[in-house]
C-alpha cells in the first residue's frame, strides 16, 4: 500500500518537474538546476538555529559495514562521517538496502561496525547501552502482558523496576493519555496507542537518544500523519535526541532537523538538508505545509533517484 | 470452533436488539440444538441398534459384545474391587507419560534453541527418531527396564517426546525475530530472551503440543501395556483378546475413550486459563 502511495507521488512530482524544467530544452534544464534547492549545498557545522554550539551526543567515524554471507560478502554502509548533536532530530533517508537500519544497528551497539568508530557521549559503544532506546517497525508489545507490564519490559530486563521508576512508568501513561488503559491487554488498543504505548516503553528506561527504525510504517496513512506528531511533541517535550530512519520523504523533512540521503548499497552519505523553516511551534503537519516543502522534497526525491 | 461461538455471542449481546437480530440469534440457536441432537442421536442409535442386533442374535453377542453385557461386565469388575485398580494404574502411566514427555520435550526444545550447534547436531539424530516406529523399541526397553510400569512410561515417552521438541521448537523458531530484538535493545541477556519473550509466546504452541500429546501418551500406554503389563485397561483388552471374553474387550476400550476425552477436555481447560485472558 506505502508502494502505492509513493508511486502516486512520483508520477506527481515528475511530472511536475518535467513542466518546470522543460525537460527536452537543454537551456531550461541549466535554469532549472540554477533555481533548484538542491544547488543551496547545506554546509554542516557543529552549530544549529541560534548558532549555539551543540553538544554532540553520538558520532560516527568512519564506519564501514560488511556483512559475511556463503555467498560473499555483502558491504552495507561505507565511510560514514556523522555528527548527531543534542536535542537534534536527524532523519537518515535512502533507497531500499542502503545500509539504514545497519546504522540504527551500529548505534544501538548490536552489531560491532567491521571498520572504524560509533562514540556515544565520546565513549566507544561496545554493546546495547542505556542510553539508547530503539523503536522497531512494529510495535511488539507482548499479546500476554498488559500495557503497564509492557511498559516496564526494559526497567525487568535492565533489573531496574523500582517504586520511583514504576511511579515514572505511571506519569508517563497518565500524560500521554494511556492510564486508562494499563490493565488493558495490547490487542484491545488501537494502532496510534499501540504506538504511544511502545514508545513509552521506551521512555521509561530514561534513554538520551532514540532511534526509530520506520517506526511508523506499519500504520495507516491517516494514523500515521497524526502519530507523527504526537510521538514528535512527546520526543521534544522529553529532550531527547532521535535519529530516525524512513523510506517516506515528506515523514523524514515534516519531522527532522536534518535529513541525512545515502546513496545506494554500498550506503555512503549523499547530502545533507538542514531543515529550518522558522516555525513557531512546530509540528510535522505544519512543516508540510510549508511552501519550501515541496522544493526539499523534490529535491530529495531527485537524488534518490529511484527507478521503478 | 466453539471458542469462537462463544465470543461471537458476546458481543451480540452488547448490541442492541433489532428484530433481524433476534432471527438471527434465534437461527444460531437452532442450528446449535439440532447440532448437538444429532449427535446424542446417532449414539443413541448406534447403541440401540447395537443391543438390538445382539438380542435378536443378528450379530454373535458373544463376538460382538453388546450395550448391556458391557455395563454388567463394568458392574462385575466394579463389584470384584479391580476397575478402579485398572484405571487407577493406566490413568496414572498416561499422566506421568504426558506430563513427563512435555517438560522433558520442552526443555530439550529449549536446549536446542540456545545452541545452533547441538540443533545441527542433533538434526539427522531427531529426523529418524521421529520417523521410525516407536512401537518396535517396546521390546528393548522390556528387557532393559524390566516389566512393568517404568517400562510402560519410557514407552509413553518414546511415543510422544521427539513430536514435542520438534513442535515446540519450529513454535520456538516462528517468533518475530523483531520481538528478541527489541529484548536485545534493552540489554537483555539470552537467559532473559528466552524468559521474557520465547517462553511466553510460544505458550499457545506448547498447549497445542499438549493436545497432541494427550493422544500420543493413550498410544504409548496401552501399547506399553500390551506388551508387559499386570493391570490396566490395556490389559484388560489384550487379557480379554486372549482368552476370547469380547465383553471385557469393548468394556476397557468404551472407559479408555472416557478417560481420553477427559484428560483432553482437561487441557482444554487448561488452554483457555492460560490463555483467554489476553486473546478474547
Amino acid at each position: 500500500m506505502i508502494d502505492r502511495k509513493l508511486k502516486d507521488n512520483i508520477n506527481y512530482h515528475t511530472a511536475k518537474s518535467v513542466k518546470e524544467c522543460g525537460n527536452t530544452k537543454k537551456v531550461a534544464m541549466l535554469l532549472f538546476l540554477f533555481t533548484s534547492p538542491c544547488l543551496l549545498k547545506y554546509t554542516v557545522t557543529g552549530k544549529l538555529k541560534g548558532e549555539r554550539t551543540l553538544k554532540t551526543v553520538v558520532e560516527l567515524q568512519n564506519i564501514g559495514m560488511k556483512y559475511q554471507s556463503l555467498n560473499g560478502e555483502i558491504p552495507a554502509v561505507e565511510n560514514i562521517n556523522l555528527k548527531i548533536y543534542e536535542g537534534e532530530f536527524v532523519s537518515i533517508v535512502g533507497p531500499s538496502g542502503c545500509g539504514k537500519t545497519t546504522i540504527l544497528s551500529l548505534i544501538s551497539g548490536l552489531l560491532a561496525p567491521t571498520t572504524g568508530k560509533v562514540l556515544i557521549d565520546g565513549e566507544e559503544v561496545t554493546g546495547p547501552s542505556k542510553k539508547v532506546g530503539y523503536m522497531l517497525q512494529k510495535d511488539h508489545l507482548f499479546d500476554w502482558r498488559t500495557i503497564r507490564q509492557n511498559v516496564l519490559l526494559g526497567l525487568e530486563i535492565q533489573k531496574a523496576v523500582t517504586s520511583s521508576a514504576k511511579a515514572y512508568a505511571d506519569h508517563l501513561l497518565k500524560t500521554y493519555g494511556l492510564i486508562d488503559f494499563a490493565n488493558k491487554y495490547p490487542n484491545q488498543l488501537s494502532g496510534g496507542m499501540r504506538q504511544r504505548a511502545a514508545l513509552i516503553r521506551t521512555l521509561v528506561t530514561n534513554p538520551q537518544i532514540l532511534l526509530l527504525d520506520e517506526a511508523f510504517s506499519a500504520l495507516d496513512y491517516q494514523t500515521r500523519l497524526a502519530v507523527n506528531d504526537d510521538i514528535y511533541s512527546i520526543i521534544k517535550k522529553e529532550h531527547k535526541t532521535a535519529i530516525m530512519v524512513t523510506h517516506d520523504i515528506a515523514e523524514s523533512i515534516s519531522m527532522s532537523d536534518r535529513v541525512i540521503v545515502l546513496t545506494s548499497r554500498p550506503g555512503t552519505i549523499k547530502s545533507v538538508h538542514e531543515i529550518n523553516f522558522e516555525l513557531e511551534d512546530r509540528t510535522p503537519l505544519k512543516t508540510r505545509k510549508v511552501p519550501k516543502f515541496q522544493q526539499i522534497f523534490e529535491c530529495i526525491w531527485k537524488e534518490l533517484d529511484v527507478h521503478v | 470452533m466453539f471458542k469462537f461461538r462463544g465470543s461471537f455471542k458476546d458481543e451480540l449481546s452488547l448490541q442492541t436488539v433489532s428484530k433481524e437480530h433476534q432471527e438471527f440469534l434465534r437461527n444460531v440457536q437452532r442450528q446449535k440444538f439440532l447440532v448437538r441432537f444429532t449427535q446424542i442421536l446417532i449414539l443413541v442409535l448406534a447403541l440401540g441398534l447395537w443391543e438390538l442386533f445382539a438380542t435378536l442374535k443378528i450379530v454373535d453377542p458373544f463376538i460382538t459384545s453388546s450395550p448391556s453385557r458391557v455395563l454388567k461386565t463394568i458392574s462385575n469388575l466394579y463389584l470384584e474391587g479391580v476397575l478402579l485398580r485398572h484405571i487407577y494404574v493406566t490413568c496414572l502411566e498416561t499422566i506421568i507419560g504426558f506430563m513427563l514427555g512435555t517438560v522433558l520435550g520442552t526443555l530439550i526444545a529449549i536446549i536446542l534453541w540456545w545452541s545452533e550447534f547441538i540443533s545441527k547436531v542433533a538434526e539427522p539424530y531427531l529426523v529418524i527418531l521421529n520417523s521410525l516406529p516407536k512401537i518396535a523399541l517396546g521390546p528393548i526397553f522390556i528387557v532393559w527396564i524390566g516389566a512393568g510400569s517404568v517400562a510402560i512410561i519410557v514407552m509413553t515417552l518414546a511415543v510422544s517426546l521427539i513430536v514435542t521438541i520438534l513442535e515446540v521448537l519450529n513454535g520456538f523458531l516462528a517468533i518475530d525475530k523483531d520481538k528478541i530484538k527489541l529484548v536485545q535493545t534493552f540489554g537483555g541477556t539470552k537467559f532473559q530472551v528466552m524468559s521474557k519473550v520465547i517462553l511466553p509466546a510460544s505458550l499457545p504452541t506448547i498447549i497445542s503440543a499438549l493436545k497432541i500429546n494427550v493422544g500420543m501418551s493413550w498410544v504409548g500406554v496401552i501399547v506399553g501395556e500390551f506388551l508387559v503389563s499386570k493391570a490396566g485397561l490395556g490389559y484388560l483388552i489384550v487379557y480379554g483378546g486372549q482368552v476370547f471374553k469380547l465383553d471385557l474387550v469393548m468394556s476397557s476400550v468404551l472407559i479408555l475413550s472416557i478417560a481420553a476425552a477427559l484428560m483432553y477436555k482437561g487441557v482444554v481447560f487448561l488452554e483457555k486459563r492460560l490463555i483467554t485472558t489476553y486473546r478474547d
